[in-house]
């Protein structure tokens, strides 16, 4: 193994939050970062030859080699995995920027008992929960995560409208929402005509609905960084797509631009990182592949685990930092608290034409009168909620082509098939839900015995399912999502029933799977603290969604990205000045 | 070295229908006479007729438009066949292969082109027969893999962009309304409510002004 001169920090993987690190300290610091990405370069200058559905939205060509490495699932400990062999339920991403190149953009902030979910259940169920609930707090507060989470709307642009500011209820906005300190840094998107129909229904019942706040732009918009971005034009070709003018908030063109003129920033590229090297409690360094296949050693004072959220579980455990999870005992925290988000969708076959072909991944118009612990208590066996909203992300030819009204046709192909199809074709829209995922002791992650990436390495297992709880709150949404179809003068498609019954690989949910490397306020019931600094290694940080104890219900990064600028702070203000133990 | 395959059509058929939603009716336009020849990638000849002839009762040519055979479908999946999606470069091929409950999906280990060659070798004498009998053969075959690959393919090629050798003439997105991949709209996502905004379509290499190839043409 080559061992190359030692730097201050290296950080494993160029994504959103390893770029938004190196950005940070080199902004503050005069150390020397390297960070380590397994992928290729990019810019935004690729990304108009890259408005093809086939090969982007169909065949995934931004996210992970899926050949080279997966993960695998199982429902239960009781049975064995197999492999995610084609993208299904989540869509890792690979390459500079990582999944934060080819995301939607929806910008939720999570709830203020989000954070303290376990005392807040505690509080108001006593015992009177589910079987195996393992939520816990977060041990950073919604006060404290607050300045942050406006940190992260100001430098990725998020439009929106408050719905609570500074404790004051603002009609528009999403009024359950935690009180905010400012207004969004920018206003709302301009609407299509099917969130303009859903916006007008919700409305007519006695919802609050409110702009889906997002991070692609809906005005020309300079970051406190002084990175300037253009508004978003609404063609429909984001989600799963680079943006080719830069409106969506990509690291290839918000953070990128900043550290190129940093001198003691440096990328490398094709690099995989294979080991965190540590003993006796303090990380050495990392070891990793270059792209010529050469072993190296980069040593570090400070190695940062930045990688998607199963990756840096992952790299936790081939490295054995940390104590693996067993849910025969309860012991152990690495791999625990596994949480995906429970998706629900409805469709609405409407009178008229959408124009769907036009949108942006975060044009939409939401609800959460039952999201959070709103409107809950009225569904017997459901603790918390999701929101509801009608999104117009545009619809590729593809894939929006084919959906008729269920028992309109017999077969779904030939002329009668087809007939339908195009008669419907772009009068569909689909109100979807994201729902909190609780944590329990069954789901988990760990190495898989059998099956392993291109170097022979074990993959990731997931071992999770769905329960009673999950499927309570799916019927819950799927009423709601009927009856705000049903106003909006639609006839209304039942949802997949299937998709709660069973955890499945096969159709997407969202990339929101969190868990596994979870933040807490003990090294017996976490492996990091709540500055995301691992327990038992204190010069080891592992940032990301992986520190979620449980999910939210609104699109995690924003809160990932939060976490990611106060992990900054504690690490450039105060580790870096006293090195050890934050908490 | 294997001896090039090709796939004749008249070229009437190719593209030959133009129909505009715009105008609402079909008109056709570019009256060419005499058969193309196109070389095929993957398929042999006689495999390219039955996948044809497939694809025309998946999406027929009828009173509502153009279908699959106007589109150039077999083409688009012959090239698909013939690149990486068609030999699993980027699907997770590493045994075992386990049989496992619905909600893992596809396990096997035969690629795309290994289920295609299989599930051509249940039609035999199939393009000779008439509609009603293929109708009858491909639904006695509508729950395996490959009907279902088949039936996706033939939605891909109608519908993706014309560098991938379907959608000829954009044919496809005109049957819809489908613009292409049009980068602007932001003076349209908040007017025509309720009313079809259609533009003739544009495909991605005439809006970035040069040919784009497609993941199909990655070699190795």
């Amino acid at each position: 193994m080559q061992r190359l001169k030692p730097v201050d920090v290296v950080i494993a993987g160029g994504g959103l939050v390893g770029l938004t690190l190196a950005k940070e300290i080199t902004a503050r610091t005069s150390l020397s970062v390297v960070v380590l990405e397994r992928g290729q370069p990019r810019k935004l200058s690729d990304y108009a030859a890259g408005m093809d559905e086939l090969d982007y939205a169909l065949r995934y060509r931004m996210m992970q080699n899926l050949s080279e490495e997966t993960a695998t699932h199982r429902h239960s400990s009781k049975t064995s995995a197999v492999p995610i062999r084609q993208y299904g339920s989540f869509n890792p991403g690979t390459g500079v920027g990582g999944a934060a190149e080819h995301w939607g953009g929806i910008s939720y902030r999570f709830y203020p008992e989000n954070f303290r979910l376990a005392s807040y259940l505690r509080e108001k169920h006593g015992n009177r929960v589910p079987e195996g609930l393992t939520v816990q707090d977060w041990g950073v507060s919604y006060e404290e995560i607050e300045p942050y989470y406006w940190r992260a709307e100001q430098l990725i642009g998020v439009g929106g409208k408050a719905g609570n500011l500074q404790g004051k209820t603002v009609d528009g906005g999403n009024v359950f929402e935690g009180p905010r300190s400012h207004e969004y840094p920018n206003p709302p998107h301009k609407l299509s005509y099917a969130t303009t129909r859903f916006e007008k229904a919700a409305r007519e019942l006695g919802y609050h609905p409110y702009p889906v706040p997002t991070a692609t732009l809906s005005r020309t918009y300079t970051n406190p960084d002084g990175v300037t971005r253009s508004g978003c034009a609404y063609c429909g070709y984001c989600t799963r797509y680079g943006c080719m003018i830069g409106a969506k908030a990509q690291p290839t063109n918000m953070l990128m631009p900043v550290l190129a003129k940093r001198k003691n920033f440096s990328l490398r590229t094709g690099c995989s990182v294979r080991r965190i090297v540590h003993s006796g409690g303090k990380a050495e360094g990392l070891s990793y592949l270059d792209a010529a296949g050469n072993e190296i050693l980069q040593p570090a004072d400070i190695v940062i685990v930045a990688s998607w959220t199963l990756n840096n579980s992952r790299l936790l455990m081939l490295s054995k930092a940390g104590e693996p999870y067993d849910p025969a005992t309860g012991k152990g925290t690495l791999g625990k608290n596994l949480t995906h988000q429970v998706s629900q969708a409805t469709r609405v076959f409407l009178d008229k034409p959408l124009n769907a072909f036009m949108g942006a991944g975060g044009l939409g118009i939401g609800i959460s009168d039952f999201d959070g612990k709103e409107g809950v208590d009225h569904f017997p066996g459901v603790l918390r909620g999701g929101n509801i909203r009608l999104m117009s992300t545009g619809e590729g030819p593809i894939s929006g082509f084919g959906a008729v009204p269920p028992g309109e046709v017999e077969q779904e192909w030939g002329s009668a098939w087809k007939k339908a199809a195009l008669q419907w074709h772009d009068r569909v829209a689909s109100i979807n839900t994201e729902a909190e995922h609780l944590a329990y002791r069954q789901n988990y992650l760990d190495l898989d015995p059998t099956y392993t990436d291109k170097y022979g390495d074990p993959l990731m297992r997931m071992t999770l399912d769905w329960t009673a709880h999950e499927r309570a709150q799916g019927a819950m949404v799927a009423q709601i999502q009927a009856q705000i179809g049903k106003a909006m003068n639609g006839r209304v498609a039942p949802p997949n029933s299937r998709l709660l019954e069973k955890y499945t690989i096969t159709q997407y949910q969202s990339t929101h799977v969190n868990g596994g490397a979870i933040m807490g306020t003990s090294p017996e019931g976490s492996v990091v603290n709540p500055w995301l600094q691992h327990w038992k290694i204190p010069n080891v940080w592992v940032v990301g969604g992986s520190a979620f104890p449980q999910n939210g219900s609104g699109n995690p990064t924003l809160t990932i990205l939060a976490i990611t600028l106060r992990a900054a702070d504690g690490m450039i203000d105060r580790y870096m000045k006293h090195p050890g133990g934050l908490a | 070295m294997k001896r090039r395959e090709f796939l004749s059509l008249p070229a009437a058929s190719l593209g030959g229908v133009l129909f505009y939603t715009l105008a609402g009716e079909p008109v056709r336009i570019e009256a060419q006479t005499g058969e193309i020849k196109v070389p095929l990638r993957f398929f042999t000849t006689a495999e390219a007729r039955v996948v044809q002839a497939a694809c025309d009762r998946i999406f027929p040519s009828d009173q509502n438009g153009p279908g699959a055979t106007e589109a150039g479908v077999v083409i688009y999946i012959d090239r698909q066949l013939a690149g990486p999606y068609g030999r699993d470069k980027y699907r997770y091929t590493k045994g075992p292969f386990v049989e496992s409950v619905p909600e893992h999906g596809y396990q096997g280990k035969e690629t795309p082109r290994e289920i295609y060659r299989a599930g051509i070798r249940q039609l035999e004498n199939f393009a000779d027969l008439p509609a009603a009998e293929r109708d009858q053969r491909l639904r006695a075959m509508e729950k395996t893999t490959f009907f279902r690959m088949l039936r996706q393919h033939t939605i891909e090629g109608m519908f993706s962009d014309p560098l991938h050798g379907g959608n000829a003439n954009m044919i496809g997105w005109q049957l819809i309304g489908y613009p292409g991949p049009v980068m602007n709209y932001r003076d349209e996502i908040d007017k025509n409510y309720g009313q079809e905004f259609r533009r003739k379509p544009v495909s991605l290499a005439q809006i970035v002004g040069h040919p784009v190839a497609g993941w199909e043409e990655e070699k190795g």
